[in-house]
């Protein structure tokens, strides 16, 4: 009865979780104007200084996000920012070493030891790759596991059924929910799972990298869910790599990098260029030019012309051109279709679209062979995943490249592998206890050096190397730089990808730039930090 | 002391121990098991009995475990596949229906190899399944596993058929003046085939990096797919070739029996022989020593005089003591006792 006595002045000081007792006592008119003045200001969810280490990788120090309620909060930062670490830390799917979560409505700190139990605290998560099941029906999904029975124990199908209709028709999705899931686009399972969160009460909702398989139409769709969850009072934090979507939909920004907070934004406030820098990690104002050492002259020869080459939707048609000698960057966020142009050029996917000319020769490749007969090396930026051939030797994964252009029953002679693997091994400072010791046991540079070698071995006319740099200490990156140039300076045409743009403007003579999906830009000249970072960025940047 | 471990650290060197141990068992019953005696001009012994008996596995063994390394799976169908090849060469000879006959309608050889191509392209619809439409290899393989001994029955009618041409049964048992059993031949020369493949061209290293990262294989240049489909291929050959020495032992076509559990043996031979059913590296030679094994602990058990309905549990209890000895669990935990051991010892001597 003590807080009924003290009224409305007390209650803009008060945590949310009193305010419906509040709420109940005053005069309905003020409840109305109060919770949509509060909308804003009410925080559902803070996460302060969190830390979590894994072994060797200190992953999130002092991370924090504060989510309000009805705001959609935008989650950025590059690779290994610790964006899912923090999310898994939230969801339970981590512990976290030390720091604090509080949810609104709960009094304590809030510790999520599962997923089951984010859940109860109306946490839920909505993954790239959707977890529900296709072989099962749009109903069936929305209420597994909390199916309503009838009084005999068995499944009430038709209150299922009309509950679901019910459900997708509140949430405008316009689905047939005794159907299987698999008839559904990508897009609308997307929002199934999101509507199954909903109706499991869930107040704050995360959607991981939701929109990167989907298309223009169907974002638009999502979104326009999103901006109605949004009215409900629904808290959503939204991760992912495409700018202007964060621009079109999202009220805050959080900033990661490297395990810390580096700031929270209103998006009003942070222009594109601001946000790409406080995502790379530089300071955009005071950054100094850096002109390139070396850029070596090229030449008029063009060794490979690309025309309108795409693929499937994840890379629009672009044209690249390179020239003898040339070093040239291709530079975008993550996600902005980086490597998916290089492996397009390489045929690693195959091309739907275009044509490629390689030293003026038209070439089809069927299969990377193909490239690697013509004159080309691709060294790709999952080491682990597409490079090495983790058991074999040293020796083996340095020879194989050559190997198979010679064809299987061109065996290298032992002596042969012997003196190419000694040859790199020492050329390029490759640390290892011996040629036949396997790959896997060495370090991450050493490895990259490994498949480096491999290259060098075929003599490549152009080489793609797609974050030869991403994990290998200082030293070696810099060997890595000058190595480049030097093949440069004996004629070899390099594609050059990297995450730190210094690293770029150091070596590249020109830079594509992507966004989106696509090749936006081509920069030549007069590069600096500013410029690229600006059309990296895109949109209203100058 | 150093060289001891040298040889040890070898990855044969289980695989052996393991053949010998099964072998000096048997001196515990039969202490003339190792003799090798000439009984109307042909060899007789245990020995010879087992390289002899132990020739179709051995032959399995090659084709499957280039199978296993590429493709990180078995394939189940080999035992059905043998018994296919061996009833399409008796309906080619002998003629469709034909309950037994001592004339044959083409030329023997051409019959017989016929039989190992039935083999290939059976392995080619294996390898298809498993390389191109990616079904998961166990799954692929169970089509011809359950068919292809049913497609046997079918060519010969629902009957045995009698091959009684005396050339015919010499694959399978003796050629006239020679006293070694011809099985072991055959079995040498597809070992020996392979190794020379392995040995002078790449075949080897591809299927290695297949087996181990078939992304990478692929983006540096090897056709992932076409090894994977190239293996499958290799061991319905091998299947193929078992087949026909089967069939040839027993001078018929028996759909029903021929290669009957031979894919569970061949798999075990793998095994047996340390290879990672995981796929990946691969060691021929052990593969080969597994196969031997297996058939070294059948003829034992044979000659303990142990009966037929019970056999098969003394031979599961070898099988997990060989496996156990090779686990690398096991192992450690040996070196560490050992290890332990060596020090109590120092220090016992210091004190």
């Amino acid at each position: 009865m003590q807080s009924g006595e003290k009224g409305g002045s007390v209650f803009q000081n008060r945590p949310f979780s009193q305010y419906g007792e509040a709420f109940c006592a005053g005069p309905s008119q003020l409840i109305y104007t109060e919770r949509v003045k509060h909308m804003e200001d009410q925080i559902l969810l803070t996460m302060r200084n969190v830390c979590k280490a894994f072994p060797g990788v200190r992953a999130l120090e002092n991370a924090q996000i504060t989510l309000r309620k009805g705001e959609i909060h935008a989650l950025m930062g590059e690779n290994g920012a610790g964006k899912s670490t923090l999310i898994k830390v939230l969801t339970g799917v981590y512990q976290f070493d030390s720091g604090e979560i509080r949810i609104q409505g709960i009094n304590e700190p809030v510790i999520n030891r599962s997923t089951l139990e984010a859940q109860k605290n109306g946490i839920a998560t909505v993954y790239q790759e959707i977890n529900l099941c296709p072989n099962l029906s749009v109903a069936e999904n929305l209420f597994i596991g909390r199916e309503p029975k009838s009084r005999l124990g068995l499944i009430d199908w038709r209150t299922m059924n009309k509950r679901a209709k019910k459900i997708m028709d509140d949430l405008d999705i316009d689905v047939d929910v005794t159907l299987t899931l698999e008839n559904y686009s990508l897009a609308v399972q997307q929002m199934i799972a999101i509507a199954r969160a909903v109706d499991m009460d869930c107040r704050i909702l995360i959607l991981d990298e939701p929109t990167s398989s989907l298309d223009d139409g169907e974002v638009a769709k999502l979104f326009k869910l999103m901006l109605r969850l949004k009215e409900e009072g629904v808290g959503i934090i939204f991760i992912t790599h495409f700018l202007e979507q964060v621009y079109m939909v999202c009220d805050r920004i959080t900033v990661l990098r490297n395990g810390r907070f580096v700031g929270e934004y209103g998006v009003g406030e942070m222009p594109r260029v601001k946000l790409v820098a406080a995502m790379l990690g530089k300071d955009f104002d005071d950054l100094a030019s850096i002109k390139p050492e070396g850029g070596a002259a090229s030449s008029e020869e063009v060794v490979v012309e690309a025309k309108g080459l795409s693929h499937k939707g994840k890379i629009k048609p672009f044209d690249f051109i390179i020239r003898k000698g040339e070093v040239v960057g291709v530079t975008g966020l993550l996600g902005s279709g980086r490597s998916e142009m290089v492996r397009c050029i390489y045929g690693a996917d195959r091309a739907q679209t275009g044509t490629l000319k390689m030293k003026g020769r038209e070439l089809k490749a069927k299969a990377p062979i193909d490239s690697i007969k013509a004159g080309m090396g691709f060294l790709p930026d999952d080491r682990k995943a597409d490079g090495l051939i983790g058991d074999l030797s040293v020796r083996e994964n340095i020879i194989l490249a050559m190997q198979a252009r010679e064809g299987i029953f061109k065996t290298l002679p032992p002596s042969k592998q012997n003196e190419l693997a000694d040859k790199f091994i020492e050329m390029l400072r490759i640390k290892t206890a011996s040629r036949e010791t396997p790959v896997s046991q060495l370090s991450g540079g050493n490895q990259q050096k490994v498949i480096l070698a491999r290259w060098l071995c075929t003599h490549p006319d152009f080489l793609i190397l797609d974050e030869p740099t991403r994990g290998i200490d200082v030293g070696t990156k810099t060997e890595f730089q000058k190595l480049i140039l030097k093949f440069a300076s004996e004629g070899m045409s390099v594609v050059f990808i990297s995450s730190e743009i210094e690293e770029m403007l150091r070596t590249c003579s020109r830079m594509c730039v992507m966004r989106d999906g696509a090749k936006v830009d081509e920069i030549e000249g007069d590069m600096t930090q500013n410029s690229v970072m600006a059309a990296i960025a895109g949109g209203e940047a100058k | 002391m150093n060289r001891l471990r040298g040889v040890t650290k070898k990855a044969l060197f289980l695989p052996l121990i393991c053949l010998v141990l099964v072998l000096l068992l048997n001196m515990i019953k039969d202490p003339g098991f190792f003799s090798i005696a000439i009984n109307n001009g042909v060899l007789y012994g245990r020995l010879i009995d087992i390289l002899n008996r132990g020739s179709e596995i051995a032959i399995l063994a090659v084709g499957q475990t280039l199978v296993v390394a590429a493709s990180a799976g078995t394939d189940i169908s080999v035992g059905s596949v043998m018994s296919l090849s061996a009833c399409f060469c008796s309906v080619l000879l002998a003629g469709y229906g034909v309950n037994s006959t001592d004339t044959f309608r083409m030329p023997m050889l051409a019959g017989m190899l016929s039989g190992v191509f039935v083999g290939g392209v059976c392995g080619a619809v294996n390898g298809s399944l498993v390389s191109k439409l990616k079904i998961q290899p166990m799954i692929a393989t169970l089509i011809l596993f359950t068919a292809a001994r049913a497609v046997g029955l079918l060519l010969c009618n629902n009957q045995i058929t009698y091959l009684r041409y005396e050339p015919y049964k010499y694959l399978g048992n003796f050629i006239p003046g020679c006293p070694v059993p011809t099985p072991i031949f055959v079995a040498a020369a597809v070992i020996s085939a392979a190794f020379l493949v392995l040995r002078k061209t790449s075949l080897g290293l591809y299927i290695q990096s297949v087996g181990i990262n078939n992304r990478a294989a692929r983006l540096l240049g090897i056709n992932s797919a076409r090894i994977c489909f190239l293996c499958y291929v290799i061991c319905g050959l091998c299947a193929g070739i078992a087949g026909i020495v089967a069939s040839s032992r027993i001078y018929s076509a028996d759909s029903n029996n021929i290669g009957l559990y031979y894919e569970l043996d061949a798999i075990l031979a793998v095994a047996l022989g340390g290879n990672s059913l995981g796929g990946g590296k691969f060691n021929m030679a052990a593969s080969v020593v597994g196969a031997y094994t297996i058939q070294a602990i059948n003829t034992t058990l044979l000659a303990l005089g142990i009966s037929t309905d019970q056999a098969p549990v003394v031979k599961a209890i070898i099988v997990v003591v060989i496996v156990t000895i090779q686990s690398p669990v096991f192992r450690a935990w040996v070196l560490s006792r050992t290890g332990r051991n060596r020090k109590a010892i120092k220090e016992g001597a210091g004190a």
